[in-house]
């Protein structure tokens, strides 16, 4: 471990680290377009020159390894005067057009002239080089080349990471542009990562443009919800509407990148298709009632059927995009009635994508693995459904499960219809609830606190970002007032909502695979479950 | 004072492999293969003090040595035969007139840096050039010279001519590289350098034309000979281009050292139409200008020419007379740098443009005194602080062009154009003599031109 002094402070480093991660971790932020540590080092911005004693002239940070005994200086005269030189050079022909530009607020460009520079340009006459402006050039991506900084870290992204090499650097010297090849659009499924590492507004995403000025967004750490692997994100939120998505740095599970598919997967989150209150059939329409009537119906339910056919005739079908809190506190409800009629429904649409060699993963499941480590879904929903299929369940209870979907509608009443009620716990009106003589609103993802399992065992640990719409509640929430129905405990107005750190201590007793974990306890990247994989 | 690298003046069609023969050709290979180990060829070298001529004057024996002995990847000669710096036109007399001192050279270094494969890089406008070479090179072949079996040593030696399609960059050893493996001529940053990772991820060793034909002699005739000619720190003989404002503009090869004053005066006849010395870039366009006053006292050997401060680059040398504005060629010269910067690293990129551009409003007429200040300080923070030296090669003639002919650049504020044209801004040719101008008359602008055939346009 090299010991060095970067601006007059010790450090001691990881063997085989860069200056900028060295300066990086003693809290030293050393100003860099092209360096991407998830991408080779070109060196070209020269943004990152700093000053290495014993070195005759500037060293750039980028390719500079960090050595025993060197001593760095970031913030010299000679490394200041240089900083100011490369901001005021990447002035020369930038267009500045900061108040119609979407990257207004998340520039390094605006970033580092206010953090290193400050200087007025002294180029003012002379025209600036003209080049191309809103190029809309595939892959839902905006290219603006008069804003380039012409870092390439665009280029290295589809040469070294998705190799499908649809841009490149044509021209030369200031008339360098970023552009495709004639005839041929950007087309690969991680395009969008692109508008992330681009430094600038010049390539922003078509969907998100002219949206939302991105001050006004908060961000909350989640999980995005669209595949077994779980990349890790943020979501980017303002006034309970999410306006995008973006990965969330996490070695564990997804690095720097996600999906555009699981990026573009938000709108589906907060459609006109959203429960916001109970519904009950009335005639030919489902029609709203209160929570208190709901609850007391289903509970009632529950009661009236496993007393009269044995609590086995109670059945639950957990979907695979619950949460671990989700699926436990179903289990919990399900033994506390004394059925162990319990089953996961792990289901992908027949166009689902095949596992790639980056992130994708053909089981659109987010908490498979999450499931199979309670103890639910190791045998799929089969075994339940021929029980059902055959009379033995009187009362299902689907948690995130449109089975309807899922089984075809011939299926699924040949399974289902010997049923004499149907309670549905979803986000989302769907053909499962038209069949439903019970239709509880919960709340997606965005809206709770919870954990994922992704398929290599990494629990991951979902925030809410904004409460969910109308009367939806958390599925822990409404589980939790079920069983204390059941036990004949009075509802408990005025008392805080179960917590899924709560949930989540008493799984961590219960289940092996969470023995010694905490919700708050898993950080940013999450920690891996017990067990290994089924 | 004898000739070695310019013996086709002497010796009538020395390109046919016959006649190179017979006048010693491949003697020297013979002489590496069969009597010296790669060790000792690497060390006659060393101790001949041969510098690279490529513009860099590293010396070749040292860089050389510097490709690992025990390597289990191929090792890699690279021929660079781009040649483009401005006023540089050695490496094409070269290739059209002895070729095989070129082939000897790639084969001797192959043997003592234990290469199999040269890639010969090739500027794109040399099609003759390459036509020549490529017979030279099939002539060598069917003689055992190049191939699986050299001159039955048993070591194999394939050389491969590439072209390239246009680009200066294409002539800085990294780029060079990356032009040869297919992609995008963008220099490289250094570590690591060629010797270890240089062609496709081997060692490789870069060496300009010149370079390789001076070294079949000094193997033929040992390293004191050659130090016989020029200082001690940089000997031998080397090809002077001579352009510009010059009576008999040509290549000339003349010992290092040999005094710029007697290249000018005696070898090149003096300044054209009797005119003045005004100055002489002594490199190729990208080092510092001299004044007249200086360049009457310089030698021209890698050392003095440093230490008069400027370097000697390619030396090629051009000559300009009183006629000249100094504005014009200083923007001629910013244009070819702002025109072949490989656009990659932000201050060349950018300043390159930002220099010219200033520099056309100063020769206009339209600058004023504090343009003078952002030229000199845009070029500062262009100078080191890039990944090849493109950008230092513009940077330096502005910091010397600048506070050398402060008067004229303040001249062309105060007079609102140029002080050499007529009408004060574009520039012009009226033709030399015509008696009439009090200001001086305007001199056509020969600094790009090459060897002999400029006498053509003095009288557009
Ligand atoms: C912008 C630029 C252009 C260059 N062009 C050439 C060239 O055309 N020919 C050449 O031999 N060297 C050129 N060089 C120098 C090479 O980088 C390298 O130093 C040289 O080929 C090494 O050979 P030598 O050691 O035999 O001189 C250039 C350097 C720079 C920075
Ligand atoms: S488009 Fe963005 S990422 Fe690509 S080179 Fe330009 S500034 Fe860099
Ligand atoms: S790979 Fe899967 S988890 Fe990651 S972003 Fe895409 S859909 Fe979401
Ligand atoms: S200095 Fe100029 S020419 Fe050299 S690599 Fe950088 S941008 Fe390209
Ligand atoms: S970050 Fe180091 S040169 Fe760009």
């Amino acid at each position: 471990m090299p010991k060095l002094t970067i601006d007059d402070r010790q450090v001691e480093v990881p063997d085989g680290i860069n200056l900028i991660e060295a300066a990086r971790l003693c809290g030293v932020e050393i100003p860099h377009y092209c360096y991407h540590p998830a991408l080779a080092v070109v060196g070209n911005c020269r943004m990152c020159l700093v000053e290495v004693e014993k070195a005759p002239k500037l060293q750039i940070a980028c390719n500079t390894r960090a050595t025993d005994g060197m001593v760095v200086r970031t913030r010299s005269e000679r490394t200041q005067a240089a900083q100011r030189a490369v901001l005021e050079f990447l002035l020369v022909n930038h267009p500045i057009d900061c108040p119609v530009c979407d990257q207004a607020g998340e520039c390094k460009l605006q970033d580092y002239y206010m953090d290193f520079d400050r200087q007025p340009s002294r180029f003012e006459r002379g025209r600036k080089n003209h080049k191309g402006k809103a190029l809309d050039i595939g892959g839902g991506l905006m290219l603006d080349q008069e804003r380039c900084v012409l870092c390439a870290r665009c280029t290295r992204f589809f040469d070294d990471v998705t190799h499908t090499s649809e841009l490149a650097i044509f021209e030369r010297g200031d008339h360098n542009v970023i552009d495709i090849y004639p005839g041929r659009k950007v087309d690969n499924s991680y395009a969008l990562n692109t508008v992330d590492i681009c430094p600038v507004g010049a390539l922003t995403e078509k969907d998100f443009r002219f949206r939302m000025r991105v001050w006004y967004l908060h961000r909350t750490p989640s999980v995005c919800g669209g595949c077994e692997r779980g990349c890790a994100i943020d979501i980017h939120h303002h006034r309970g509407r999410i306006y995008r998505f973006k990965p969330r740095h996490n070695p564990e599970v997804n690095g720097y990148w996600m999906c555009d598919a699981g990026r573009r997967s938000f709108p589906a989150l907060q459609s006109e298709s959203r429960l916001t209150a109970p519904l009950k059939p009335a005639g030919e329409r489902m029609a709203p009632i209160g929570w208190d009537a709901a609850l007391a119906e289903a509970a009632a339910k529950i009661a009236e059927l496993s007393h009269a056919h044995g609590p086995s005739a109670i059945g639950a079908v957990a979907g695979a995009h619950s949460t671990n809190e989700e699926a436990f506190a179903l289990k919990r409800l399900m033994a506390a009635i004394g059925s162990g009629r319990i089953a996961a429904l792990a289901w992908s649409p027949a166009d689902a994508p095949r596992d790639d060699n980056l992130l994708i993963r053909a089981n659109r499941n987010p908490n498979a693995r999450g499931l199979a480590a309670i103890g639910i879904g190791a045998d799929g929903i089969g075994p339940l459904g021929e029980a059902a299929a055959a009379g033995e369940i009187k009362m299902l209870i689907a948690m995130r499960a449109d089975l309807v979907r899922a089984l075809g509608e011939p299926e699924f009443v040949r399974r289902f219809g010997p049923l004499d009620y149907l309670l549905v716990l979803d986000t989302d009106a769907n053909e499962t609830g038209q069949m439903a003589n019970l239709v509880l609103p919960i709340a997606a993802y965005p809206e709770l606190d919870g954990s994922f399992t992704n398929f290599k065992g990494q629990v991951q640990r979902l925030c809410k970002a904004f409460d969910p719409p109308g009367e939806a509640r958390s599925a822990i929430e409404i589980l939790d007032a079920l069983a204390a129905r059941l036990a004949g405990a009075a509802p408990r107005p005025g008392e805080a909502p179960l917590a899924a750190g709560a949930v989540f201590a008493e799984m961590a007793t219960a289940e092996p695979a969470f023995a010694g974990l905490t919700l708050d306890g898993l950080g940013e990247h999450g920690a891996p479950s017990r067990t290994p994989t089924a | 004072m004898q000739r070695y690298l310019t013996r086709w003046l002497d010796i009538p069609d020395l390109r046919r492999i016959e006649v190179y023969e017979a006048h010693g050709g491949y003697g020297a290979l013979r002489k590496a293969l069969f009597e010296m180990t790669p060790e000792q060829i690497i060390n006659e070298v060393k101790n001949s003090n041969l510098r690279g001529r490529g513009g860099a004057a590293f010396p070749t024996g040292v860089k050389w040595s510097f490709i690992p002995k025990d390597s289990k990847k191929p090792v890699y000669v690279c021929c660079n035969a781009d040649e483009s710096e401005p006023g540089t036109f050695a490496n094409r007399y070269e290739l059209e007139n002895d070729p095989h001192a070129i082939i000897e050279g790639i084969l001797i270094a192959c043997r003592a840096v234990g290469s199999h494969t040269c890639f010969v890089y090739m500027r794109g406008e040399f099609f003759t050039q390459k036509q020549i070479f490529e017979t030279a090179l099939g002539e060598a072949r069917a003689r055992g010279y190049v191939g699986a079996d050299v001159m039955g040593s048993g070591f194999g030696v394939e050389i491969t001519v590439h072209r390239g399609a246009g680009a200066y960059i294409c002539g800085e050893e990294t780029g060079l590289l990356e032009s040869l493996e297919g992609k995008r001529a963008y220099p490289r940053n250094r570590p690591p350098f060629p010797a270890i990772q240089g062609a496709f991820g081997c060692p490789t060793v870069v060496n300009n034309i010149e370079t390789l034909s001076n070294v079949p002699h000094i193997i033929a005739r040992g390293a004191e000979w050659y130090k016989t000619m020029g200082p001690a720190s940089s000997p031998g003989n080397k090809l002077f281009c001579l352009s510009g404002h010059i009576n008999k503009p040509g290549l000339y090869e003349l010992p290092m050292g040999f005094a710029l004053k007697d290249l000018i005066y005696e070898v090149g006849g003096g300044i054209l139409d009797g005119r003045k010395l005004k100055a002489v870039i002594p490199g190729g366009s990208s080092f510092p200008v001299f004044t007249a006053e200086e360049a009457v006292k310089v030698n021209m050997d890698f050392d003095s020419v440093r230490a008069a401060g400027s370097l000697m680059g390619t030396a090629g040398v051009m000559v300009m007379h009183d006629g000249t504005c100094m504005v014009e060629v200083l923007r001629t010269v910013a244009h070819f740098y702002h025109h072949e910067s490989c656009g990659q690293c932000t201050p060349c990129r950018e300043g390159t443009g930002w220099i010219e551009k200033l520099l056309i409003e100063l020769e206009a007429g339209r600058g004023r005194t504090e343009d003078l200040q952002t030229l000199l300080s845009v070029a500062t923070n262009m100078e080191g602080n890039t990944i090849c030296v493109l950008a230092d090669s513009l940077s330096m003639p502005v910091k010397s062009f600048i506070p050398k002919f402060r008067a004229e650049f303040e001249e062309h504020v105060r007079l609102g154009c140029c002080p050499f044209k007529e009408d004060g801004a574009t520039p012009h040719a009226t033709g030399g003599g015509d008696g009439v101008a009090q200001t001086p008359a305007a001199a056509p602008n020969r600094l790009s031109a090459q060897s002999t055939d400029t006498d053509a346009e003095a009288d557009n």
